[in-house]
C-alpha cells in the first residue's frame, strides 16, 4: 500500500469515529440520544478545551512536570537496571541468591507502591518518579542480564584470542551486547516511564497531566477527562517518536533496525 | 607474558601435541572421549590441514592447540613451551561468525591492535591497510550484517592476521562458502601465507581443499576416541593455483590413495552418527 493511500485511510478512521462520536452525542436517534453528554462529552467540547489550555497556556507546566518525571524515572531505572543486569550477570552466585525476591519484586503490582512512595518521599515529583522507576529498573535489569548472559560464545572466544582481557571483554563484547538488549526494549521502558508518572500523578499531586485528569474526574468534568487522555496520548507518541529516532541511531549494527529503515 | 627470544633452530616445531586426549562430561555425567591419544606436529612455516568426517574431533583439536580446551591427558607445546592458558601466538579464525557484530569491518579488524595499545588513528590505518589486502578496501564502514558470508570470512582472516600471529588455526573457515569463492578464499589465502610463511593448521572436511592448499594432510579416525590414522606430505610445488591445481597427476593419485583411507572413515562417521540417534 502507498504511503499517502495508507495515511488517507488512516485519518478516514479518525474522522469517522469522531463523526460517530459527535453525531450519538448531539443528535437524537429515535427521541433520545445514544450517548448522553453527560457519561461522554462530545468531540466539540473536548476540542475547545485542548485548545483553551494550550491558549491559556496552563498545559505546557504540566507537560513539563510529567515529562520530567518520565524522563527522571527512565534515567534512574535505566541507570540501575545496567548496574545491577551487569552485576547479576556476572556473578551468578549473587544471581541465584537474590533470584526468589527479584522474582517477587517484579510480580508485584507497582500500583500498591504508590502511596508508600506518597508517604516516603511527598506529594512532589520524587514520588510518582520513583514509581516510574520501579517499572522501569526490572525491563533494563532483566533485558541487560539476558544480554550479558546470551553473549555468543565464539565472539567471546574471537576476543580472547584477539588478547581481549576481562575488562576489555567488558568493554568490546558485554557492553555492547547488553546495551543492544537494552536498548530493544527502550519502547517499551520509555513507555512505562510515562506510565509511573501518570499513574503518581492521579493517585495524588498537584501538577501534572494525571493530575489534570484526576481534577477533572473529581467534578465530573467529562470533556476534561477526555481532553487530558487526548494530550497524553499525543504526549506518549512524541516521546515513542523520539525513541525511534534514537534507536536508529544507536542499533545501525543490527540487522532488523537496519531494514527498518529501508 | 615474556617474548622468549628462542633460537629459530632450536625449536622446529610451532605447534605439538603429544598424545593429547579430550573428554567432554555429558549432562548424564558419562564421560565421552572425543579425541585420543592424538599426536600431531607442525613445523615453523608449514601448512597442515586436517581431515576428517563430520564430528570427529577437528574443532576439537585446534581449540585445544588454541589453549580454549584444556586435553584430559597429554602435553600440548608452543615454540618447545609447554602451553598452560590460551595460546598468546595464535591467531583463530572459527568456524561460526565471531566478527562482532556490533563493529564496521574496519573497527572489527583494528580491535586487535586497539586493545593491544595501538592507538586508534594508527590502528585503523594498519586495519585499512589489511582490508584492502583481503579486497574489502571500500567496504570498512559496513557492519557485519551488510557483508555477504565470503566477506565476512575475509574480515575475519584480516582481523587475525592483522595482530601478526606466528601460529594461524584455522576452522573450516570456507566451509559455508560456494564452490567458487571457496577457491578464490583459498587463493587469498596462499598469497598471504606464501608473503609471511606461518605455521598453519587448517581444519576442512574437503579432502582437494586440503591437498590443494597444504604440505602435510593429516587424517582423522571417526569419533568416539578420534585417532590420527594418517599423515600425507604434498609434493606440489609452489607457488600454487588452486584452479589449476586439481588438474596436476600428483594430484589424483595422492587423492585417490588419502580418499582410499578416508572413505571408510567417512562411512564409519555417518553410520555412526545416524545410529547415535536411534540408541538413544
Ligand atoms: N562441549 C561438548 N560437550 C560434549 N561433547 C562435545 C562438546 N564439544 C564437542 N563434543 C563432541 O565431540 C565430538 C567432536 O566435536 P568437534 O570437534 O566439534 O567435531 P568436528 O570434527 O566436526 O569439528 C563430537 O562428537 C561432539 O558431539
Ligand atoms: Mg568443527
Amino acid at each position: 500500500m502507498s504511503k499517502i493511500r495508507l495515511l488517507s485511510l488512516q485519518l478516514l478512521v479518525a474522522v469517522v469515529m469522531i463523526g460517530l462520536w459527535q453525531l450519538l452525542t448531539t443528535v437524537p436517534i429515535f427521541g433520545r440520544l445514544l450517548l448522553p453528554p453527560f457519561f461522554f462529552s462530545n468531540p466539540v467540547d473536548v476540542g475547545s478545551q485542548i485548545v483553551a489550555w494550550f491558549s491559556s497556556g496552563v498545559i505546557w507546566k504540566h507537560l513539563a512536570i510529567t515529562l520530567w518525571e518520565s524522563i527522571l524515572a527512565f534515567a534512574i531505572g535505566s541507570l540501575g537496571g545496567v548496574l545491577f543486569g551487569f552485576w547479576f550477570a556476572r556473578q551468578p552466585t549473587v544471581a541465584a541468591v537474590f533470584d526468589p525476591y527479584v522474582k517477587m519484586a517484579n510480580a508485584l503490582p507497582r500500583v500498591v507502591l504508590a502511596p508508600i512512595f506518597t508517604l516516603w518521599l511527598g506529594l512532589g515529583i520524587w514520588s510518582k518518579v520513583a514509581l516510574g522507576v520501579t517499572l522501569v529498573f526490572f525491563i533494563v535489569f532483566f533485558n541487560v542480564y539476558q544480554g550479558v548472559r546470551e553473549v555468543s560464545g565464539t565472539v567471546l572466544a574471537n576476543g580472547r584470542m584477539l588478547g581481549m582481557n576481562e575488562r576489555q571483554l567488558m568493554r568490546h563484547v558485554y557492553w555492547p551486547s547488553a546495551l543492544s538488549w537494552m536498548f530493544s526494549s527502550l519502547h517499551t521502558s520509555v513507555g512505562f516511564a510515562v506510565v509511573g508518572a501518570v499513574v503518581g500523578e492521579y493517585l495524588g499531586s498537584a501538577a501534572g497531566l494525571g493530575y489534570l485528569i484526576q481534577q477533572a474526574e473529581g467534578v465530573f468534568d467529562v470533556a476534561g477527562v477526555f481532553a487530558g487522555m487526548f494530550v497524553l496520548s499525543a504526549f506518549v507518541i512524541l516521546i515513542d517518536l523520539g525513541v525511534t529516532v534514537v534507536e536508529r541511531r544507536l542499533l545501525v549494527w543490527r540487522p532488523d533496525a537496519a531494514h527498518q529503515r529501508v | 607474558m615474556q617474548a622468549a627470544p628462542a633460537a629459530p633452530l632450536a625449536t622446529p616445531w610451532a605447534v605439538e601435541l603429544d598424545d593429547a586426549t579430550v573428554a567432554f562430561r555429558l549432562a548424564d555425567a558419562r564421560v565421552y572421549t572425543a579425541v585420543e591419544r592424538a599426536r600431531l606436529s607442525v613445523a615453523h612455516g608449514e601448512f597442515v590441514a586436517i581431515v576428517g568426517p563430520t564430528g570427529c574431533g577437528k574443532s576439537t583439536l585446534l581449540n585445544v592447540a588454541a589453549g580454549l580446551l584444556k586435553p584430559a591427558a597429554g602435553t600440548v607445546r608452543i615454540f618447545n613451551e609447554p602451553l598452560t592458558g590460551l595460546n598468546r601466538q595464535a591467531g583463530y579464525l572459527f568456524q561460526a561468525d565471531a566478527l562482532f557484530p556490533w563493529k564496521t569491518a574496519v573497527d572489527n579488524v583494528a580491535i586487535g591492535l586497539e586493545i593491544s595499545g595501538a592507538s586508534r588513528a594508527e590502528a585503523h590505518a594498519a586495519a585499512q591497510k589489511w582490508l584492502t589486502l583481503v579486497g574489502l578496501g571500500a567496504f570498512a564502514g559496513r557492519y557485519p550484517h551488510m557483508l555477504s558470508g565470503g566477506q565476512r570470512k575475509r574480515v575475519a582472516l584480516a582481523q587475525v592476521l592483522i595482530r601478526n600471529p606466528k601460529i594461524l588455526l584455522m576452522d573450516e573457515p570456507f566451509g559455508p562458502l560456494d564452490a567458487q569463492t571457496r577457491q578464490i578464499m583459498g587463493n587469498l589465502l596462499l598469497d598471504l601465507w606464501t608473503a609471511d610463511r606461518k605455521a598453519v593448521l587448517f581444519v576442512t572436511h574437503d579432502l582437494e581443499e586440503a591437498i590443494a592448499l597444504a604440505d602435510r594432510v593429516v587424517i582423522m579416525s571417526a569419533g568416539p576416541q578420534s585417532r590420527i590414522i594418517g599423515d600425507w606430505r604434498v609434493p606440489l610445488p609452489r607457488p600454487r593455483d588452486i584452479f589449476e591445481i586439481r588438474l596436476e597427476k600428483e594430484f589424483h593419485t595422492l587423492h585417490r590413495e588419502i580418499w582410499s583411507v578416508l572413505k571408510d572413515e567417512v562411512l564409519k562417521g555417518y553410520a555412526q552418527s545416524t545410529g547415535e540417534t536411534s540408541a538413544v
